[in-house]
Protein backbone atom coordinates (compact mmCIF):
# COMPACT_ATOMS: atom_id res chain seq x y z
CA UNK A 1 0.00 0.00 0.00
CA UNK A 2 1.44 3.36 -1.02
CA UNK A 3 1.90 6.45 1.09
CA UNK A 4 0.44 9.92 0.72
CA UNK A 5 2.77 12.91 0.37
CA UNK A 6 2.28 13.76 4.06
CA UNK A 7 2.99 10.20 5.16
CA UNK A 8 6.23 10.16 3.17
CA UNK A 9 7.47 13.37 4.78
CA UNK A 10 6.60 12.05 8.25
CA UNK A 11 8.29 8.69 7.56
CA UNK A 12 11.46 10.47 6.49
CA UNK A 13 11.45 12.46 9.74
CA UNK A 14 11.17 9.48 12.06
CA UNK A 15 13.71 7.26 10.33
CA UNK A 16 11.18 4.82 8.88
CA UNK A 17 10.72 3.62 5.30
CA UNK A 18 7.01 3.22 5.75
CA UNK A 19 4.28 4.63 7.96
CA UNK A 20 0.53 4.18 7.78
CA UNK A 21 -2.51 6.10 8.94
CA UNK A 22 -3.10 5.77 12.68
CA UNK A 23 0.52 4.91 13.53
CA UNK A 24 2.04 6.89 16.40
CA UNK A 25 5.46 8.30 15.58
CA UNK A 26 7.99 10.70 17.04
CA UNK A 27 9.28 13.03 14.34
CA UNK A 28 12.29 15.31 14.18
CA UNK A 29 11.33 18.94 13.71
CA UNK A 30 12.85 21.39 11.24
CA UNK A 31 11.19 24.41 12.83
CA UNK A 32 9.19 25.28 15.96
CA UNK A 33 7.13 28.47 15.85
CA UNK A 34 5.40 30.61 18.44
CA UNK A 35 3.93 34.12 18.69
CA UNK A 36 3.27 36.73 21.37
CA UNK A 37 0.08 34.96 22.52
CA UNK A 38 1.34 31.37 22.59
CA UNK A 39 5.12 31.61 23.19
CA UNK A 40 4.85 33.15 26.69
CA UNK A 41 2.65 30.22 27.79
CA UNK A 42 5.20 27.81 26.27
CA UNK A 43 8.08 29.63 27.97
CA UNK A 44 6.31 29.26 31.32
CA UNK A 45 5.93 25.54 30.63
CA UNK A 46 9.60 25.27 29.62
CA UNK A 47 10.60 26.70 32.97
CA UNK A 48 9.02 23.63 34.56
CA UNK A 49 11.39 21.49 32.51
CA UNK A 50 14.45 20.20 34.21
CA UNK A 51 16.20 21.29 31.04
CA UNK A 52 15.76 24.94 30.17
CA UNK A 53 17.80 25.24 26.96
CA UNK A 54 16.48 24.98 23.42
CA UNK A 55 17.38 22.12 21.07
CA UNK A 56 18.63 24.37 18.26
CA UNK A 57 18.60 28.17 18.33
CA UNK A 58 18.35 28.31 14.52
CA UNK A 59 15.25 26.11 14.36
CA UNK A 60 12.94 28.18 16.52
CA UNK A 61 10.98 31.17 15.28
CA UNK A 62 9.35 33.62 17.67
CA UNK A 63 7.19 36.12 15.85
CA UNK A 64 5.45 38.88 17.82
CA UNK A 65 2.55 39.58 15.49
CA UNK A 66 -0.80 39.20 17.25
CA UNK A 67 -1.27 42.10 19.68
CA UNK A 68 1.57 44.17 18.22
CA UNK A 69 2.62 46.94 18.05
CA UNK A 70 1.86 46.33 21.73
CA UNK A 71 -1.78 47.25 22.23
CA UNK A 72 -1.75 47.52 26.02
CA UNK A 73 0.43 46.90 29.08
CA UNK A 74 -0.51 43.24 29.42
CA UNK A 75 0.36 42.58 25.76
CA UNK A 76 3.61 44.50 26.16
CA UNK A 77 4.50 42.24 29.06
CA UNK A 78 3.85 39.11 26.99
CA UNK A 79 6.14 40.47 24.26
CA UNK A 80 8.75 41.37 26.86
CA UNK A 81 8.68 37.82 28.22
CA UNK A 82 9.10 36.37 24.70
CA UNK A 83 11.90 38.80 23.87
CA UNK A 84 13.77 38.08 27.07
CA UNK A 85 13.59 34.35 26.33
CA UNK A 86 14.68 34.84 22.72
CA UNK A 87 17.69 36.94 23.71
CA UNK A 88 18.66 34.63 26.55
CA UNK A 89 18.63 31.64 24.22
CA UNK A 90 20.13 33.57 21.30
CA UNK A 91 17.18 32.63 19.07
CA UNK A 92 18.18 33.48 15.50
CA UNK A 93 14.68 34.00 14.16
CA UNK A 94 13.13 36.42 16.59
CA UNK A 95 11.00 39.14 15.00
CA UNK A 96 9.39 42.13 16.66
CA UNK A 97 7.82 45.37 15.45
CA UNK A 98 9.83 46.87 12.62
CA UNK A 99 10.98 43.51 11.30
CA UNK A 100 7.89 41.50 12.05
CA UNK A 101 5.27 40.30 9.64
CA UNK A 102 2.31 38.02 10.17
CA UNK A 103 4.04 34.74 10.96
CA UNK A 104 2.61 32.60 8.16
CA UNK A 105 3.47 35.15 5.51
CA UNK A 106 6.83 35.98 7.11
CA UNK A 107 8.34 32.50 7.51
CA UNK A 108 8.09 31.44 3.84
CA UNK A 109 9.24 34.93 2.77
CA UNK A 110 12.31 34.63 5.01
CA UNK A 111 13.00 31.21 3.54
CA UNK A 112 12.64 29.49 6.91
CA UNK A 113 10.41 26.73 5.54
CA UNK A 114 11.06 24.66 2.43
CA UNK A 115 9.58 21.57 0.81
CA UNK A 116 10.02 18.36 2.79
CA UNK A 117 10.19 20.07 6.20
CA UNK A 118 8.26 19.09 9.31
CA UNK A 119 7.13 22.20 11.17
CA UNK A 120 5.03 22.70 14.29
CA UNK A 121 3.72 26.07 15.34
CA UNK A 122 1.73 27.22 18.33
CA UNK A 123 -0.77 28.82 16.00
CA UNK A 124 -3.50 26.92 14.22
CA UNK A 125 -2.72 28.45 10.82
CA UNK A 126 0.75 26.89 10.80
CA UNK A 127 -0.74 24.55 8.19
CA UNK A 128 -0.03 27.35 5.65
CA UNK A 129 3.44 26.02 4.73
CA UNK A 130 1.92 23.01 3.00
CA UNK A 131 1.77 25.28 -0.04
CA UNK A 132 5.54 24.75 -0.30
CA UNK A 133 5.28 20.97 0.03
CA UNK A 134 6.14 20.86 3.73
CA UNK A 135 4.26 19.10 6.52
CA UNK A 136 3.24 21.77 8.97
CA UNK A 137 0.61 21.76 11.65
CA UNK A 138 -0.71 23.81 14.53
CA UNK A 139 -0.17 22.72 18.13
CA UNK A 140 -0.60 24.30 21.55
CA UNK A 141 1.92 25.94 23.82
CA UNK A 142 2.88 22.76 25.72
CA UNK A 143 3.76 21.00 22.48
CA UNK A 144 5.71 24.07 21.46
CA UNK A 145 7.61 23.92 24.77
CA UNK A 146 8.38 20.23 24.32
CA UNK A 147 9.39 20.92 20.69
CA UNK A 148 11.72 23.75 21.67
CA UNK A 149 13.35 21.60 24.35
CA UNK A 150 13.68 18.34 22.44
CA UNK A 151 13.35 19.10 18.71
CA UNK A 152 10.76 16.37 18.47
CA UNK A 153 6.99 15.97 18.50
CA UNK A 154 4.73 12.96 18.51
CA UNK A 155 2.10 12.58 15.81
CA UNK A 156 -0.59 10.18 14.86
CA UNK A 157 0.03 9.63 11.14
CA UNK A 158 -3.02 11.09 9.38
CA UNK A 159 -5.11 9.57 6.63
CA UNK A 160 -5.87 11.92 3.76
CA UNK A 161 -8.54 13.39 1.55
CA UNK A 162 -7.45 14.07 -2.03
CA UNK A 163 -8.66 17.18 -3.82
CA UNK A 164 -7.96 16.90 -7.52
CA UNK A 165 -8.10 20.36 -9.01
CA UNK A 166 -8.94 20.62 -12.71
CA UNK A 167 -9.63 23.54 -15.00
CA UNK A 168 -8.67 27.19 -14.86
CA UNK A 169 -10.34 29.59 -12.45
CA UNK A 170 -12.25 32.57 -13.87
CA UNK A 171 -10.97 36.14 -13.56
CA UNK A 172 -12.29 37.04 -10.09
CA UNK A 173 -11.82 33.58 -8.56
CA UNK A 174 -8.83 33.27 -6.22
CA UNK A 175 -7.32 30.69 -3.89
CA UNK A 176 -9.58 32.04 -1.15
CA UNK A 177 -12.66 31.20 -3.20
CA UNK A 178 -11.33 27.69 -3.83
CA UNK A 179 -10.84 26.95 -0.13
CA UNK A 180 -14.13 28.58 0.92
CA UNK A 181 -15.89 26.45 -1.70
CA UNK A 182 -14.22 23.30 -0.33
CA UNK A 183 -15.04 24.13 3.31
CA UNK A 184 -18.62 24.87 2.29
CA UNK A 185 -18.73 21.45 0.64
CA UNK A 186 -17.12 19.27 3.37
CA UNK A 187 -17.89 21.36 6.49
CA UNK A 188 -15.78 22.68 9.34
CA UNK A 189 -15.02 19.15 10.53
CA UNK A 190 -14.96 17.57 7.08
CA UNK A 191 -11.23 16.86 7.24
CA UNK A 192 -10.98 16.34 11.03
CA UNK A 193 -7.58 14.82 11.95
CA UNK A 194 -6.79 14.35 8.22
CA UNK A 195 -4.43 15.68 5.58
CA UNK A 196 -5.92 17.66 2.73
CA UNK A 197 -3.78 16.81 -0.28
CA UNK A 198 -4.27 19.03 -3.32
CA UNK A 199 -3.17 17.87 -6.76
CA UNK A 200 -4.18 17.88 -10.43
CA UNK A 201 -3.56 19.95 -13.53
CA UNK A 202 -5.53 22.86 -12.05
CA UNK A 203 -2.68 23.49 -9.58
CA UNK A 204 -0.63 25.16 -12.33
CA UNK A 205 -3.19 28.01 -12.50
CA UNK A 206 -2.80 28.81 -8.82
CA UNK A 207 -0.10 31.28 -7.82
CA UNK A 208 1.91 30.67 -4.64
CA UNK A 209 -0.17 33.34 -2.90
CA UNK A 210 -3.33 31.45 -3.93
CA UNK A 211 -1.87 28.23 -2.57
CA UNK A 212 -0.86 29.83 0.74
CA UNK A 213 -4.46 31.03 1.16
CA UNK A 214 -5.75 27.51 0.47
CA UNK A 215 -3.46 25.58 2.83
CA UNK A 216 -3.83 28.35 5.44
CA UNK A 217 -7.50 27.44 5.83
CA UNK A 218 -7.09 23.63 5.95
CA UNK A 219 -7.61 24.00 9.71
CA UNK A 220 -11.02 25.58 9.04
CA UNK A 221 -12.11 22.18 7.70
CA UNK A 222 -10.57 20.54 10.80
CA UNK A 223 -7.56 19.34 8.78
CA UNK A 224 -4.26 18.40 10.37
CA UNK A 225 -2.44 19.82 7.38
CA UNK A 226 -2.96 20.90 3.79
CA UNK A 227 -0.33 20.20 1.18
CA UNK A 228 0.45 20.93 -2.48
CA UNK A 229 2.79 19.08 -4.82
CA UNK A 230 6.12 20.82 -5.45
CA UNK A 231 6.02 22.18 -9.01
CA UNK A 232 8.10 24.75 -10.88
CA UNK A 233 6.28 27.65 -9.24
CA UNK A 234 7.03 26.31 -5.77
CA UNK A 235 10.68 25.67 -6.66
CA UNK A 236 11.03 29.15 -8.11
CA UNK A 237 9.55 30.62 -4.90
CA UNK A 238 11.93 28.66 -2.68
CA UNK A 239 14.98 29.54 -4.80
CA UNK A 240 14.04 33.19 -4.59
CA UNK A 241 13.49 33.18 -0.82
CA UNK A 242 15.66 30.50 0.75
CA UNK A 243 19.23 29.28 0.86
CA UNK A 244 18.08 26.00 2.38
CA UNK A 245 18.01 22.76 0.50
CA UNK A 246 14.52 21.54 -0.22
CA UNK A 247 13.40 17.96 -0.65
CA UNK A 248 10.57 16.95 -2.94
CA UNK A 249 8.20 14.19 -1.84
CA UNK A 250 5.47 12.85 -4.08
CA UNK A 251 2.47 10.76 -3.15
CA UNK A 252 2.70 7.16 -4.34
CA UNK A 253 0.52 6.17 -7.30
CA UNK A 254 -1.23 3.66 -5.06
CA UNK A 255 -1.56 5.93 -2.04
CA UNK A 256 -4.83 5.38 -0.20
CA UNK A 257 -7.26 8.25 0.40
CA UNK A 258 -10.36 8.27 2.59
CA UNK A 259 -12.14 10.31 -0.05
CA UNK A 260 -11.35 11.87 -3.41
CA UNK A 261 -13.00 15.07 -4.64
CA UNK A 262 -12.61 16.50 -8.12
CA UNK A 263 -12.93 20.28 -8.08
CA UNK A 264 -13.41 22.00 -11.43
CA UNK A 265 -11.90 25.42 -10.80
CA UNK A 266 -13.50 26.83 -13.97
CA UNK A 267 -16.97 26.42 -12.44
CA UNK A 268 -16.21 28.24 -9.19
CA UNK A 269 -17.54 31.71 -8.39
CA UNK A 270 -16.40 34.27 -5.86
CA UNK A 271 -17.55 32.82 -2.55
CA UNK A 272 -18.50 34.37 0.77
CA UNK A 273 -18.76 32.62 4.17
CA UNK A 274 -21.64 33.96 6.26
CA UNK A 275 -21.57 34.14 10.06
CA UNK A 276 -20.72 32.27 12.20
CA UNK A 277 -18.84 29.42 10.55
CA UNK A 278 -16.51 29.25 7.53
CA UNK A 279 -18.73 26.46 6.13
CA UNK A 280 -21.74 28.78 5.71
CA UNK A 281 -20.76 29.64 2.17
CA UNK A 282 -22.74 31.23 -0.64
CA UNK A 283 -21.58 32.22 -4.08
CA UNK A 284 -21.54 35.94 -4.77
CA UNK A 285 -24.81 35.67 -6.77
CA UNK A 286 -26.57 34.19 -3.75
CA UNK A 287 -25.44 36.79 -1.22
CA UNK A 288 -28.38 39.20 -1.41
CA UNK A 289 -28.36 42.63 0.20
CA UNK A 290 -25.82 42.61 3.04
CA UNK A 291 -24.77 46.07 4.24
CA UNK A 292 -21.40 46.38 5.95
CA UNK A 293 -19.69 48.73 8.41
CA UNK A 294 -16.09 47.59 8.02
CA UNK A 295 -13.79 45.94 5.50
CA UNK A 296 -10.52 44.25 6.48
CA UNK A 297 -8.03 43.32 3.77
CA UNK A 298 -5.07 41.48 5.27
CA UNK A 299 -4.22 38.54 7.59
CA UNK A 300 -2.14 35.37 7.23
CA UNK A 301 -4.70 34.23 4.66
CA UNK A 302 -4.83 37.25 2.34
CA UNK A 303 -2.32 39.96 3.22
CA UNK A 304 0.19 39.06 0.50
CA UNK A 305 1.26 41.20 -2.44
CA UNK A 306 -1.15 39.68 -4.97
CA UNK A 307 -3.99 40.22 -2.53
CA UNK A 308 -3.09 43.89 -2.23
CA UNK A 309 -2.66 44.22 -5.99
CA UNK A 310 -6.12 42.92 -6.74
CA UNK A 311 -7.70 45.02 -3.98
CA UNK A 312 -5.95 48.11 -5.39
CA UNK A 313 -7.09 47.23 -8.89
CA UNK A 314 -10.70 47.20 -7.70
CA UNK A 315 -10.31 50.40 -5.63
CA UNK A 316 -8.31 52.35 -8.23
CA UNK A 317 -10.00 55.68 -8.94
CA UNK A 318 -12.95 54.80 -6.70
CA UNK A 319 -13.83 55.66 -3.13
CA UNK A 320 -14.80 53.71 -0.03
CA UNK A 321 -18.51 54.23 0.68
CA UNK A 322 -19.46 56.84 3.29
CA UNK A 323 -19.99 55.11 6.62
CA UNK A 324 -17.65 52.20 5.85
CA UNK A 325 -14.21 51.77 7.43
CA UNK A 326 -11.78 50.02 5.12
CA UNK A 327 -8.58 48.77 6.76
CA UNK A 328 -5.71 47.39 4.69
CA UNK A 329 -2.94 45.47 6.45
CA UNK A 330 0.05 44.24 4.46
CA UNK A 331 1.22 40.95 5.98
CA UNK A 332 4.94 41.75 6.13
CA UNK A 333 7.26 44.75 5.95
CA UNK A 334 8.59 43.50 2.60
CA UNK A 335 5.07 43.33 1.18
CA UNK A 336 4.33 46.77 2.66
CA UNK A 337 7.38 48.28 0.96
CA UNK A 338 6.63 46.54 -2.31
CA UNK A 339 3.07 47.87 -2.18
CA UNK A 340 4.40 51.40 -1.63
CA UNK A 341 6.81 51.05 -4.54
CA UNK A 342 4.07 49.75 -6.81
CA UNK A 343 1.82 52.67 -5.87
CA UNK A 344 -0.80 50.45 -4.23
CA UNK A 345 -0.71 52.39 -0.98
CA UNK A 346 -1.42 55.62 -2.85
CA UNK A 347 -4.46 53.95 -4.37
CA UNK A 348 -5.69 52.75 -0.98
CA UNK A 349 -5.25 56.08 0.76
CA UNK A 350 -6.79 58.06 -2.10
CA UNK A 351 -9.73 55.65 -1.99
CA UNK A 352 -10.23 56.44 1.70
CA UNK A 353 -8.81 53.26 3.18
CA UNK A 354 -6.70 53.15 6.34
CA UNK A 355 -3.37 51.36 6.05
CA UNK A 356 -1.75 49.67 9.06
CA UNK A 357 1.63 48.21 9.87
CA UNK A 358 1.69 44.36 9.72
CA UNK A 359 -0.34 42.78 12.55
CA UNK A 360 -2.89 40.01 13.09
CA UNK A 361 -4.86 42.70 14.96
CA UNK A 362 -8.50 42.70 13.89
CA UNK A 363 -8.61 39.12 12.58
CA UNK A 364 -8.85 37.75 16.12
CA UNK A 365 -10.48 40.79 17.66
CA UNK A 366 -7.19 41.93 19.14
CA UNK A 367 -6.98 45.57 18.04
CA UNK A 368 -6.80 47.81 14.94
CA UNK A 369 -10.42 47.38 13.90
CA UNK A 370 -12.76 45.97 16.53
CA UNK A 371 -16.50 45.76 15.84
CA UNK A 372 -19.24 47.26 18.02
CA UNK A 373 -22.44 45.42 18.92
CA UNK A 374 -24.51 44.91 15.79
CA UNK A 375 -21.74 45.90 13.39
CA UNK A 376 -20.85 43.83 10.38
CA UNK A 377 -17.54 43.35 8.57
CA UNK A 378 -16.43 41.65 5.42
CA UNK A 379 -12.88 40.42 5.87
CA UNK A 380 -10.27 38.50 3.93
CA UNK A 381 -9.41 36.71 7.18
CA UNK A 382 -10.08 33.07 8.02
CA UNK A 383 -12.64 32.86 10.83
CA UNK A 384 -16.09 34.30 11.36
CA UNK A 385 -16.93 32.74 14.73
CA UNK A 386 -19.15 34.51 17.27
CA UNK A 387 -17.26 37.54 18.60
CA UNK A 388 -14.18 36.85 16.49
CA UNK A 389 -13.65 40.50 15.51
CA UNK A 390 -15.17 42.16 18.53
CA UNK A 391 -18.56 42.26 20.22
CA UNK A 392 -20.27 38.85 20.49
CA UNK A 393 -23.23 40.36 18.61
CA UNK A 394 -21.14 41.59 15.67
CA UNK A 395 -20.80 39.67 12.41
CA UNK A 396 -17.92 38.70 10.12
CA UNK A 397 -18.27 37.61 6.50
CA UNK A 398 -15.23 36.00 4.85
CA UNK A 399 -14.23 36.63 1.25
CA UNK A 400 -11.41 37.18 -1.22
CA UNK A 401 -9.63 40.56 -1.42
CA UNK A 402 -11.47 41.36 -4.68
CA UNK A 403 -14.90 40.90 -3.12
CA UNK A 404 -13.85 42.78 0.03
CA UNK A 405 -12.55 45.74 -2.00
CA UNK A 406 -15.69 45.81 -4.17
CA UNK A 407 -17.81 45.75 -1.03
CA UNK A 408 -15.87 48.68 0.43
CA UNK A 409 -16.90 50.80 -2.56
CA UNK A 410 -20.61 49.95 -2.49
CA UNK A 411 -21.06 49.53 1.28
CA UNK A 412 -22.63 46.12 0.82
CA UNK A 413 -21.24 42.72 -0.16
CA UNK A 414 -20.60 43.03 -3.88
CA UNK A 415 -19.31 41.25 -6.94
CA UNK A 416 -16.07 42.87 -8.19
CA UNK A 417 -17.19 42.22 -11.74
CA UNK A 418 -19.93 44.85 -11.47
CA UNK A 419 -18.15 47.51 -9.42
CA UNK B 1 -9.50 7.65 37.99
CA UNK B 2 -13.05 9.01 38.20
CA UNK B 3 -14.94 12.26 37.82
CA UNK B 4 -18.47 13.11 38.92
CA UNK B 5 -20.41 16.27 38.23
CA UNK B 6 -23.40 18.16 36.94
CA UNK B 7 -23.62 18.68 33.18
CA UNK B 8 -23.55 21.84 31.11
CA UNK B 9 -24.62 20.95 27.57
CA UNK B 10 -23.44 22.62 24.37
CA UNK B 11 -23.91 21.97 20.65
CA UNK B 12 -21.71 21.51 17.57
CA UNK B 13 -18.51 23.41 16.74
CA UNK B 14 -17.94 25.18 20.06
CA UNK B 15 -14.87 27.14 18.97
CA UNK B 16 -11.94 28.35 21.05
CA UNK B 17 -12.94 31.98 20.46
CA UNK B 18 -16.17 31.49 22.42
CA UNK B 19 -14.43 29.29 25.02
CA UNK B 20 -11.97 32.10 25.73
CA UNK B 21 -12.30 35.26 23.61
CA UNK B 22 -9.05 36.74 22.28
CA UNK B 23 -9.61 39.93 24.27
CA UNK B 24 -8.55 37.97 27.36
CA UNK B 25 -5.46 36.31 25.88
CA UNK B 26 -3.21 39.13 27.04
CA UNK B 27 -3.52 37.78 30.61
CA UNK B 28 -2.74 34.06 30.41
CA UNK B 29 -2.86 33.37 34.15
CA UNK B 30 -5.25 30.38 34.68
CA UNK B 31 -7.28 32.16 37.38
CA UNK B 32 -7.80 35.16 35.06
CA UNK B 33 -8.77 32.92 32.13
CA UNK B 34 -11.21 31.02 34.37
CA UNK B 35 -13.20 34.23 34.95
CA UNK B 36 -14.07 34.42 31.25
CA UNK B 37 -14.54 30.75 30.39
CA UNK B 38 -17.32 30.22 27.79
CA UNK B 39 -18.17 33.93 28.04
CA UNK B 40 -19.24 34.46 24.43
CA UNK B 41 -21.47 31.39 24.29
CA UNK B 42 -22.93 31.60 27.83
CA UNK B 43 -22.01 34.73 29.81
CA UNK B 44 -23.49 33.16 32.97
CA UNK B 45 -21.44 29.96 32.75
CA UNK B 46 -18.73 31.06 35.18
CA UNK B 47 -21.36 32.03 37.76
CA UNK B 48 -23.19 28.71 37.45
CA UNK B 49 -20.28 26.23 37.24
CA UNK B 50 -19.03 24.44 40.38
CA UNK B 51 -15.88 22.45 40.90
CA UNK B 52 -16.23 19.00 39.38
CA UNK B 53 -18.93 19.92 36.83
CA UNK B 54 -18.81 18.42 33.37
CA UNK B 55 -19.18 19.89 29.88
CA UNK B 56 -20.97 17.76 27.28
CA UNK B 57 -21.01 18.87 23.65
CA UNK B 58 -21.71 17.32 20.27
CA UNK B 59 -19.38 17.55 17.26
CA UNK B 60 -15.97 19.24 16.78
CA UNK B 61 -15.60 20.74 20.26
CA UNK B 62 -12.70 23.21 20.50
CA UNK B 63 -12.37 24.00 16.81
CA UNK B 64 -10.43 27.05 15.64
CA UNK B 65 -7.43 28.61 17.27
CA UNK B 66 -4.60 26.60 18.84
CA UNK B 67 -4.77 28.70 22.02
CA UNK B 68 -4.01 26.44 24.96
CA UNK B 69 -5.76 29.13 26.98
CA UNK B 70 -9.05 27.39 26.01
CA UNK B 71 -8.56 24.09 27.89
CA UNK B 72 -6.67 26.00 30.62
CA UNK B 73 -9.72 28.24 31.22
CA UNK B 74 -12.06 25.22 31.32
CA UNK B 75 -9.85 23.38 33.78
CA UNK B 76 -9.28 26.46 35.94
CA UNK B 77 -13.05 27.09 36.02
CA UNK B 78 -13.29 23.76 37.86
CA UNK B 79 -14.61 21.55 35.05
CA UNK B 80 -13.54 17.94 35.67
CA UNK B 81 -14.08 16.55 32.15
CA UNK B 82 -15.36 17.40 28.68
CA UNK B 83 -17.36 14.78 26.81
CA UNK B 84 -18.07 15.23 23.10
CA UNK B 85 -18.86 13.21 20.01
CA UNK B 86 -15.66 14.56 18.45
CA UNK B 87 -12.99 17.09 19.34
CA UNK B 88 -10.95 19.35 17.08
CA UNK B 89 -7.48 17.85 17.01
CA UNK B 90 -5.43 20.71 18.43
CA UNK B 91 -7.86 21.10 21.34
CA UNK B 92 -7.67 17.36 22.01
CA UNK B 93 -3.89 17.47 22.21
CA UNK B 94 -3.85 20.62 24.29
CA UNK B 95 -6.39 19.30 26.79
CA UNK B 96 -4.36 16.15 27.46
CA UNK B 97 -1.12 18.14 27.56
CA UNK B 98 -2.40 20.45 30.29
CA UNK B 99 -4.13 17.67 32.22
CA UNK B 100 -7.81 18.25 31.40
CA UNK B 101 -9.55 14.90 30.91
CA UNK B 102 -11.66 14.65 27.76
CA UNK B 103 -13.53 11.72 26.33
CA UNK B 104 -15.12 11.00 22.95
CA UNK B 105 -18.50 9.25 23.09
CA UNK B 106 -21.27 9.73 20.53
CA UNK B 107 -23.99 8.08 22.61
CA UNK B 108 -23.20 10.10 25.72
CA UNK B 109 -23.09 13.31 23.70
CA UNK B 110 -26.54 12.54 22.27
CA UNK B 111 -28.30 11.31 25.41
CA UNK B 112 -26.91 13.40 28.25
CA UNK B 113 -28.93 16.54 28.93
CA UNK B 114 -28.19 19.81 30.68
CA UNK B 115 -28.36 19.34 34.44
CA UNK B 116 -27.87 15.56 34.46
CA UNK B 117 -25.39 14.20 36.96
CA UNK B 118 -22.75 12.04 35.34
CA UNK B 119 -19.94 9.83 36.62
CA UNK B 120 -16.98 8.95 34.38
CA UNK B 121 -14.61 6.06 35.00
CA UNK B 122 -11.50 6.77 32.92
CA UNK B 123 -10.05 3.30 33.50
CA UNK B 124 -12.75 1.61 31.44
CA UNK B 125 -14.33 4.55 29.58
CA UNK B 126 -17.75 4.01 31.16
CA UNK B 127 -19.90 7.11 31.49
CA UNK B 128 -22.74 6.60 34.00
CA UNK B 129 -25.67 8.99 33.81
CA UNK B 130 -26.94 8.98 37.40
CA UNK B 131 -29.99 11.09 36.55
CA UNK B 132 -31.20 8.78 33.80
CA UNK B 133 -29.71 5.53 35.11
CA UNK B 134 -27.93 4.87 31.81
CA UNK B 135 -24.41 3.72 30.92
CA UNK B 136 -22.51 4.82 27.82
CA UNK B 137 -19.21 3.40 26.62
CA UNK B 138 -16.56 5.90 25.69
CA UNK B 139 -12.95 5.29 24.76
CA UNK B 140 -10.91 4.34 27.84
CA UNK B 141 -7.82 6.44 28.55
CA UNK B 142 -4.63 4.51 27.93
CA UNK B 143 -2.40 4.34 31.00
CA UNK B 144 0.11 6.93 29.79
CA UNK B 145 -2.66 9.48 29.20
CA UNK B 146 -4.03 8.88 32.70
CA UNK B 147 -0.54 9.46 34.02
CA UNK B 148 -0.29 12.77 32.12
CA UNK B 149 -3.63 13.87 33.59
CA UNK B 150 -2.62 12.84 37.12
CA UNK B 151 0.69 14.68 36.74
CA UNK B 152 -1.34 17.80 35.79
CA UNK B 153 0.15 17.90 32.31
CA UNK B 154 2.74 16.65 29.85
CA UNK B 155 5.72 18.61 31.16
CA UNK B 156 5.32 17.34 34.74
CA UNK B 157 4.83 13.84 33.37
CA UNK B 158 8.07 14.05 31.36
CA UNK B 159 9.91 15.41 34.40
CA UNK B 160 8.63 12.55 36.55
CA UNK B 161 9.82 9.90 34.11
Amino acid sequence: MGMTMTQKILAAHCGLDYVEAGQLIEANLDLVLGNDVTAPVAIKEMKKFNKETVFDKDKIAIVLDHFTPNKDIKSAELCFCAKEFAYKNDITNFFETGEVGIEHALLPEKGLVVAGDVVIGADSHTCTYGALGAFSTGVGSTDMAAGMATGKAWFKVPSAIKFELVGKPAKWVSGKDVILHIIGMIGVDGALYKSMEFCGEGVQYLSMDDRFAITNMAIEAGGKNGIFPVDDKAIEYMKEHSQREYKVFEADEDAVYDEVYIIDLSTLKPTVAFPHLPENTRTIDEVGDVKIDQVVIGSCTNGRIEDLRIAAKVLEGKHVAKGVRCIVIPATQKIYLQAIEEGLMTTFIKAGAAVSTPTCGPCLGGHMGILAKGERAIATTNRNFVGRMGHPESEVYLSSPAVAAASAITGKISNPEFV
Amino acid sequence: MKATGRVFKFGDNVDTDVIIPARYLNAPDPSELAKHCMEDIDPEFVNKVSTGDIIVATKNFGCGSSREHAPISIKAAGVSCVIAETFARIFYRNAINIGLPIIECKEASEKIEEGDTVEIDFDNGIIYNKTKGENYKGQAFPEFMQKIIKAEGLINYINQK
